[in-house]
């Protein structure tokens, strides 16, 4: 028994090197399928989604993107909901969803964990509308603090440039 | 301007490398947790591996605890964990096979020269259950218990290290669950 | 010998490195003049050591010198020599010396350029070079040795250059990056000098100005040329994919674009001083932080340098040291705000400040999604992923909003304007602009698309602001003279900006056109099908088979003809496998054009000599890298202008504390 357990160790070690190896260098063929639609709407609907959904295997690629097993299968499975369902988007990502998690979609959905990533940026501006209003006023409120003989030295200066 | 809200930038730098640091370290960056954790297995009608004839259902697997193991004979890591797996199955460990996208004779041959730890094998050659499983890549093991719920997801290969450190307790722990 | 010469070149420039750290800011600080001088050699001293280093590198590649351990692994004797020699920065350790290289080399343009500035400050920002090298110096040294040997069994032959490296692309994109990306360490190294010594004055950042707008230039054709690679040989047909590395380029693009403009506030109204330096160097940071992503492996992405957590741990700490210690010089330093310099809210000013707000929103919102599924992770919250959708739906409003105040802040006057001058301005321009936009989108396509239309009238915005501009500009010149002569008229760093602003509308163009209006399709084609795509027919006219110098190649033979059936153009798009390496690979072929590229990429073989075609059809694609292209010259006629010289002499005898303006920290 323990000598049937030590072997498979460090084989195991060798063929994840030699797989991970085998990932990384199918990773940047071309994909290509040559699926057939029933209109070009059903085209777009496919090439948006096969760039919305990212397959769980790869280094941060999209299944469209990816030549990757459980890519092509998962683009299939795509097409034949497209084509034989005429599913929605909604229904198609929400198959993924509930096979593969949040990780498949390059598109958070909103919920608590992502209310930051949404509404972060939005927030951020606000802030800096904010800090543009005050400093606008803070700078336009003052009369001009400059003496006459300050205000020269300025010009002079300014108009040097 | 206050002057603490200079050393704004500079708080917000230090906990972007505490999340840097964090992260450099984070395990598994590449293995997803099951979606379909504590969902019970999803149903399925495929033929068993030994023979085409025999159908089999969600029913005819679940009553008790099992690890449903995924695995082709294309799959070079599923074979390094196959010996582990006909370890296992001495203790009486309950493995049943998904033969996940693969070809009917390659892999009862495979079973045939390399021992088969499995009860039986569930055929899966386009991969339909497999995706309903959320599965992408072999090997995964799924823990199921005896409500035939899934309760835990292991990717990549089953050595002893995972099987006492992960599995077991947990397979132990389903064991003593009262059924359903 | 050759690779310990390298070894020992790269450790006497880390000697020389250190020296000068420490040697001219102890002058800087005891009055010391030849120590201060002494940086200009030391500088000097390192670049020319790193570049020895570098060339015992190359020599290596070129010799075919299998027993270093990186010319093994990156290189092969087959490698046509051209690769031989962009294989040098291919990997880890030789983009690290070629990044260590570039940073002597601005070092060293600073030490030829710095007789004219007050001699505390340059022997400052020498030193502050001097630390940032001797950080990078040791990482290579200590972690990534590009010398290191491989005996007394070295390999018969090396590993290979991967076969996506093996292009045109690899020569230029990287250098070009790394200019960029490191030239903004000199506008680093003058923040932290004007920190140290408490001096910041319109003179200051008048010096800084040209190294910054040239760093830009170099960042704006670096990620381009990147983009533009990406665009054909990854034969994907897309020009931007989000990924962690490339977002780590555009981060410090986007800051130091904000730079650029709080500079010239800083040089023209003595304002938003704390801020333009805390630009200046968050800039540089988000630099290193971009080499932190792709050489630690913390970010999964498909470009990155294999992971390993030592380096990472290394760039961390270095991290930590020199971001840290500066943003906690900038709390201590920064000079307090409450200055009496006033503006109103109609003035460049202003528009400015909406300038650096909305890229400093959009550089952080860029920031959060990369760094938002780490984030999650290390809180034990799940795993998501953040991709294009997300930063095209948060991104691309952003830019629309800058081009929107960019056409008012170029009409708008310093200090205060007149709210019913601007509406004359303007008035017309919004008019068109809108209905031009809406128009646009209305004809160009069946479908109307909302973005198209306000990506096209923000162009026109854009465009027609600039014209009222440079109008008004010339328009006392213009009675004496030819409207060309009188543009010449004009300063070259006011043309730049135009020409770069130009740019911009380009580029946006070009984004909106291909983003919307692309045309695909994936088909299975047999010799003498054909398959339309918009207004062009594309003829499949079978695969032949060649042998190249290290590969063997499928090319395909697709003939475009347009609608009267007159060909247009013959691609011969490749599918190739390296021999080496057995590796895949896709050559697209393309047919270039202002208005369109027809771009088409080979699958797989399907049987009965069919074969997995992909066809494109990318209106105005071009224009994207054009845009750039046009940024960039805007940039170096800026940096021509020829008032940075001119006042560089002047202020060295001006430079007395109380003339230079509000100069007291």
């Amino acid at each position: 028994m323990t000598v049937s357990c030590q072997a498979p160790r460090w084989l195991t070690h060798c063929l994840l090197a030699v797989l991970t190896m085998f990932l990384l260098t199918t990773a940047r063929a071309t994909v290509i399928d040559s699926y057939e639609f029933a209109s070009p709407e059903q085209e777009a609907q496919f090439f948006r989604l096969n760039g919305e959904l990212r397959c769980p295997q790869c280094q941060n690629q999209s299944i469209g993107d990816s030549n990757a097993p459980i890519a092509q299968d998962l683009r299939r499975e795509v097409h034949r909901m497209i084509v034989q369902e005429q599913a929605d988007d909604a229904t198609i990502v929400q198959f993924m969803l509930d096979r593969y998690g949040d990780f498949v979609l390059y598109k958070p959905r909103m919920n608590t964990t992502t209310a930051v990533l949404w509404l972060g940026p939005l927030v951020l501006l606000l802030l800096g509308l904010l800090v543009l209003w005050r400093l606008v006023r803070s700078h336009r409120s003052q009369t001009s603090g400059l003496d006459e003989q300050e205000r020269a030295a300025l010009k002079k200066i300014l108009d040097d440039k | 301007m206050k002057r603490w809200k200079l050393f704004l930038p500079l708080a917000f730098f230090l906990i972007l490398c505490v999340l840097l640091y964090k992260g450099l370290f984070l395990e598994n960056k590449t293995e997803l947790p099951s979606a379909l954790l504590n969902n019970p297995l999803p149903t399925f009608q495929l033929t068993t591996l030994g023979n085409p004839e025999q159908t089999v259902t969600r029913e005819d697997v679940t009553g008790e605890v099992f690890l449903l193991n995924v695995w082709g004979s294309w799959c070079p890591t599923c074979r390094a964990e196959h010996p582990y797996l006909l370890g296992l199955q001495e203790q009486g460990v309950r493995i049943i096979g998904l033969n996940y996208k693969d070809d009917r004779t390659e892999a009862q041959q495979w079973l045939r020269h390399g021992g088969d730890p499995y009860q039986f094998n569930i055929f899966d050659p386009q991969g339909k259950l497999g995706l309903d499983l959320g599965v992408y890549g072999s090997p995964e093991t799924f823990l199921v218990d005896k409500a035939g719920v899934i309760r835990y997801k292991h990717v990549g290969v089953v050595d002893n290290r995972v099987w006492q450190e992960t599995l077991k307790p947990r397979y132990d722990a389903l064991q003593k669950e009262a059924a359903p | 010998m050759n690779p310990e010469l390298g070894l020992f070149a790269l450790i006497l420039a880390t000697c020389l490195a250190i020296l000068q750290s420490v040697a001219p800011l102890f002058g800087s600080y005891s009055g010391r003049l030849p120590w201060m001088a002494a940086g200009k050699w030391l500088a000097a001293g390192q670049f020319v050591f790193v570049l020895l280093s570098f060339i015992c590198l190359v020599v290596a590649f070129l010799t075919d010198d299998f027993t270093v351990s990186y010319v093994a692994n990156n290189s092969n004797s087959l490698l046509p020599d051209i690769y031989k020699l962009t294989a040098t920065w291919a990997g880890h350790e030789g983009s690290l010396l070629l990044w260590i290289l570039t940073l002597a080399g601005w070092g060293m343009m600073v030490s030829v350029r710095c007789d004219k500035l007050p001699p505390e400050l340059s022997a400052r920002v020498l030193s502050v070079l001097g630390m940032v090298s001797v950080g990078f110096l040791l990482f290579i040294l200590v972690t990534s040795n590009p010398f290191a040997r491989i005996l007394p069994f070295p390999p018969q032959d090396g590993a290979d250059l991967n076969p996506l490296l093996q292009d045109v692309g690899m020569i230029f994109h990287p250098p070009v990056l790394y200019m960029g990306y490191v030239g903004f360490a000199v506008v680093f190294a003058f923040a932290i000098a004007a920190l140290l010594g408490g001096q910041l004055d319109s003179a200051w950042a008048r010096w800084v100005r040209p190294w910054t707008t040239a760093a830009w230039c170099f960042l704006t054709l670096g990620i381009s040329l990147g983009s533009w690679w990406a665009y054909y040989e990854l034969g994907w047909g897309g020009w931007w994919f989000w990924d962690p590395v490339e977002n780590a380029s555009l981060m410090p693009w986007l800051a130091g674009t904000a730079l650029m403009h709080s500079l010239a506030v800083t040089e023209k109204r003595g304002l938003f001083k704390s801020w333009t330096l805390l630009l200046a160097i968050a800039t540089f940071s988000l630099s290193l932080f971009g080499t932190f992503l792709v050489r630690s492996g913390v970010l999964t992405s498909v470009h990155a340098f294999a992971s390993d957590p030592e380096r990472g741990m290394f760039i961390l700490a270095y991290l930590m040291v020199v971001v840290g210690a500066s943003l906690a010089l900038f709390a201590v330093r920064a000079p307090q705000m409450g200055s009496r310099i006033t503006f109103s809210l109609l003035s460049r000013e202003t528009l400015l400040l909406v300038n650096n707000i909305l890229l400093a929103v959009s550089c952080a919102t860029v920031l959060l999604g990369t760094m938002f599924p780490l984030l999650v992770d290390a809180l034990d919250l799940g795993m998501i992923s953040v991709g294009p959708p997300y930063f095209n739906a948060l991104f691309v409003p952003q830019v629309l909003l800058l081009g929107l105040a960019l056409g008012i802040g170029i009409l708008l006057n310093w200090k205060s304007g007149s709210f019913s001058k601007l509406l004359h301005q303007v008035r017309w321009i919004a008019l068109v602009s809108a209905l031009g936009g809406v128009a646009f989108a209305l004809f160009y396509a069946e479908r109307f698309i909302v973005s198209e239309a306000l990506a096209m009238a923000v162009v026109l915005w854009l465009v027609l602001t600039a014209g009222r501009d440079i109008l008004d500009k010339t328009r006392n010149a213009r009675q004496k003279m030819s409207f060309m002569a009188s543009l010449q008229k004009l300063p070259a760093s006011y043309l730049g900006m135009h020409l770069a602003h130009l740019g911009l509308a380009l580029t946006i163009i070009g984004a909106a056109m291909t983003s919307g209006y692309s045309l695909q399709r994936d088909l299975r084609m047999s010799p003498g099908d054909t398959a339309w795509l918009g207004q062009y027919q594309f003829r499949f006219d079978g695969v032949t088979q060649m042998q190249g110098p290290n590969y063997v190649t499928n090319i395909g033979i697709i003939t475009i003809l347009d609608d009267q059936q007159q060909p247009i153009a013959v691609l011969q798009p490749e599918k190739r496998v390296y021999s080496v390496r057995g590796m895949p690979m896709t050559e697209a072929g393309i047919d270039p054009g202002l208005t369109r590229d027809l771009y088409v990429a080979l699958g797989e073989p399907l049987g009965d000599d069919s074969w997995a075609v992909r066809l494109h059809v990318k209106p105005y694609v071009r224009l994207i890298w054009l845009g750039s292209i046009f940024m960039a010259l805007g940039g170096l006629l800026a940096v021509c202008d020829k008032r940075y010289r001119i006042r560089l002499k002047k202020n060295k005898t001006n430079l007395k504390p109380g003339i230079a303006l509000g100069g007291q920290v």
